[in-house]
């Protein structure tokens, strides 16, 4: 991503008649981000869109700073980043769905678990919480000797951190001891490695070693599976809306890219990646 | 550069002048004047040392400082509590026992493994082998050196977890013996040389005399050797240590970065070096887990601290026994 982040910089320099546009926040989104901004500059050439993650926080805080363009966030933004921002550049911050994210619970392929509830899930992750055991869950993993149930997280600046925290464990602090892990890729990797683990991380992400489980918000609901449609319907309980912020109603070559990112040839990047495709007006955050 | 210069009538007024003002000078004033100046940037370098670790715990101590203050900071909390929980929305709490639990088992675990590989290689090289093999082994043990930790942790990440996880009964690869088997393998290339070089310091005159008493290689090594390179081994084990403590991306990498205090070698833990690696980036400049982050920081400092007086307390120690 360095690499690329140089050589974008590198043509930026050497034609300096282009227009830049940097793009920074959620590691959810800078895998989709990064496939956007490649496929952007085949459709305009003149526009040069430069992408780094670091989370959805570091990306609203830049927006604050005022350097960058557009900032991605996989959580919508708090009222007092919406205010401080106010505060620093004199401009709102604007909002643009630009897709869907359903996020899933992992575990590892053999797991014989398919489906999971809101309260298991918090009783699994929150501090306090009392389920440590697959064998609490009925569950025996084949060919595994232990019991003990891996938590597989995620660093607390993480907007997926926050989001099911918020969502899944309703703001209470999650049990330590669970392994934090900088990304989501890699949080599917080591579940995918570790047959007692559990986590959770964006749909996008899933691969042939892991298994995604189906979701029930209350005990007793009927557990619904991630796709595309349930995500979209609003059935399945664990999904996010993606956003882009921009300061201010964007101008020039920052509106033209969010047009085109909101335009079908866009969306289908939003799709081919693993995630839900979403066309919506603009609002303006309150 | 007098005596370069053409002969001129300038050149041929000033000679004499030179010679009858100072006649016992042997070198010209310019060569005097550099080397005054060259000694008093050698003695700059000396003490920048102490300037550079005094500003470094300045300005670290700066960053920490306010948080002292905060409400939601307590000393005692700090230290000897586990609940880490920096962006807690419900309750926050800064407590760093379990990293340094972790700092400090990760750390005696892989100088378990690294003491006796680390002196026993230096023995070998130092007493028992022959040259050739002496310059191929000292090659390929700086080549180890070498090695960026980062490509360490990746190892660990990806060829060792694997390992541990099919060969032992560990649920998960990414834990504390994988970071001491990694920080293990990084100093033992340090604990080598300068152990090496502490056995090579040793006067052959004692060898000579050991030999002509009659002693084995053996006894020649622990009777002798030992005892008379105790300094310079003891050095060699605590710059590993040092190596040790301060790592940080390895141990990122393939210590699993759980918050707890471990109760066997197979289980996770996290760090202090790799909780500031993993979240200073994240936390928002001048708040008060940016601040803790630098007080974990200044917390480091003093451990590492404490493990050098440690050392110089035991060495001279041993000198006044000796």
């Amino acid at each position: 991503m360095v690499a690329s982040l140089i050589f974008l910089q590198c043509v930026h320099k050497g034609k300096g008649a282009k227009a830049t546009i940097q793009d920074k926040g959620s590691d959810t989104m800078v895998n989709l981000a990064e496939v956007w901004a490649e496929e952007y500059a085949t459709v305009n050439p003149e526009a040069d869109v430069e992408v780094s993650g670091g989370g959805s926080g570091v990306g609203i805080a830049a927006l604050e700073k005022g350097t960058i363009d557009i900032a991605n966030a996989s959580r919508d933004i708090k009222p007092e980043e919406a205010a401080a921002i106010k505060k620093n550049t004199g401009k709102d911050p604007v909002e643009f769905i630009v897709g869907y994210d359903g996020l899933a619970v992992y575990v590892h392929k053999d797991n014989p678990l398919n489906a999971i509830s809101f309260d298991q899930l918090a009783a699994i992750f929150e501090e306090n919480g009392t389920i440590t055991k697959w064998s609490q869950l009925g569950i025996i993993i084949p060919g595994e000797k232990s019991d003990k149930i891996i938590r597989v997280s995620r660093q607390s600046s993480s907007g997926t951190y926050e989001f099911f925290r918020e969502h899944v464990l309703k703001n209470k602090d999650f049990k330590l001891g669970s392994l934090d892990m900088n990304g989501s890729k890699e949080t599917v990797e080591l579940i995918a490695n570790t047959k007692t683990a559990i986590g959770y991380s964006g749909m996008g992400y899933a691969t042939p070693g892991v298994k995604m489980l189906k979701l029930a918000k209350h005990e007793g609901d009927r557990p619904v599976d991630v796709s595309v449609e349930n995500v979209q319907n609003g059935t399945y309980p664990l999904a996010r809306s993606l956003n882009m912020y921009t300061l201010g109603q964007p101008q020039g070559a920052v509106k033209e890219y969010i047009d085109w990112i909101l335009s079908a040839s866009g969306q289908q990047v939003v799709a081919d990646n693993g995630f839900v495709p979403v066309f919506t007006k603009k609002t303006d955050v309150k | 550069m007098a005596d370069i210069s053409p002969v001129t009538d300038l050149a041929l007024e000033a000679e004499p002048n030179e010679r009858s003002e100072s006649p016992r000078r042997s070198r010209p004033a310019w060569a005097i004047a550099g080397e005054r100046g060259l000694e008093l940037l050698i003695r700059l370098c000396g003490i920048s040392a102490i300037i550079f670790v005094a500003a470094i715990f300045f300005f670290i101590f700066r960053e920490a400082l306010p948080v002292l203050f905060s409400k939601n900071f307590h000393l005692f909390e700090f230290l000897f509590s586990i609940e880490w929980y920096p962006t807690s929305r419900m309750d926050i709490r800064y407590g760093t026992f379990a990293l340094t639990v972790g700092t400090f088992a990760v750390t005696v675990l892989a100088m378990v493994f690294a003491v006796p590989f680390g002196l026993g290689a230096a023995i070998y090289i130092s007493e028992f082998c022959g040259p050739r093999v002496k310059e191929i082994l000292k090659i390929i043990i700086e080549l180890l050196a070498a090695i960026p930790s980062v490509v360490w942790g990746f190892i660990g990440l990806t060829v060792i977890s694997r390992l541990l996880v099919d060969y032992t009964s560990a649920p998960v690869g990414v834990n504390l013996l994988n970071g001491a088997i990694l920080l293990a393998l990084m100093s033992v290339p340090i604990i080598v040389s300068i152990g090496e070089d502490a056995l090579k310091a040793v006067p052959d005159s004692y060898r000579e005399a050991a030999l002509a008493l009659g002693v084995t290689k053996w006894q020649l090594v622990y009777r002798v050797l030992l005892p008379a390179a105790k300094n310079g081994l003891l050095a060699a084990v605590l710059l590993g240590v040092g190596r040790a403590v301060g790592e940080t991306m390895a141990v990122l990498l393939a210590t699993g970065h759980a918050v707890q205090i471990p109760h066997g070698i197979l289980d996770s833990i996290r760090t202090l070096t790799a909780n500031i690696a993993a979240e200073l980036g994240e936390a928002p400049a001048g708040s008060d887990h940016y601040r803790v982050l630098f007080l974990t920081g200044v917390l480091l400092f003093a451990i590492t601290f404490a493990v050098n007086m440690t050392a110089d307390f035991v060495i001279r120690g041993i000198r006044r026994k000796g």
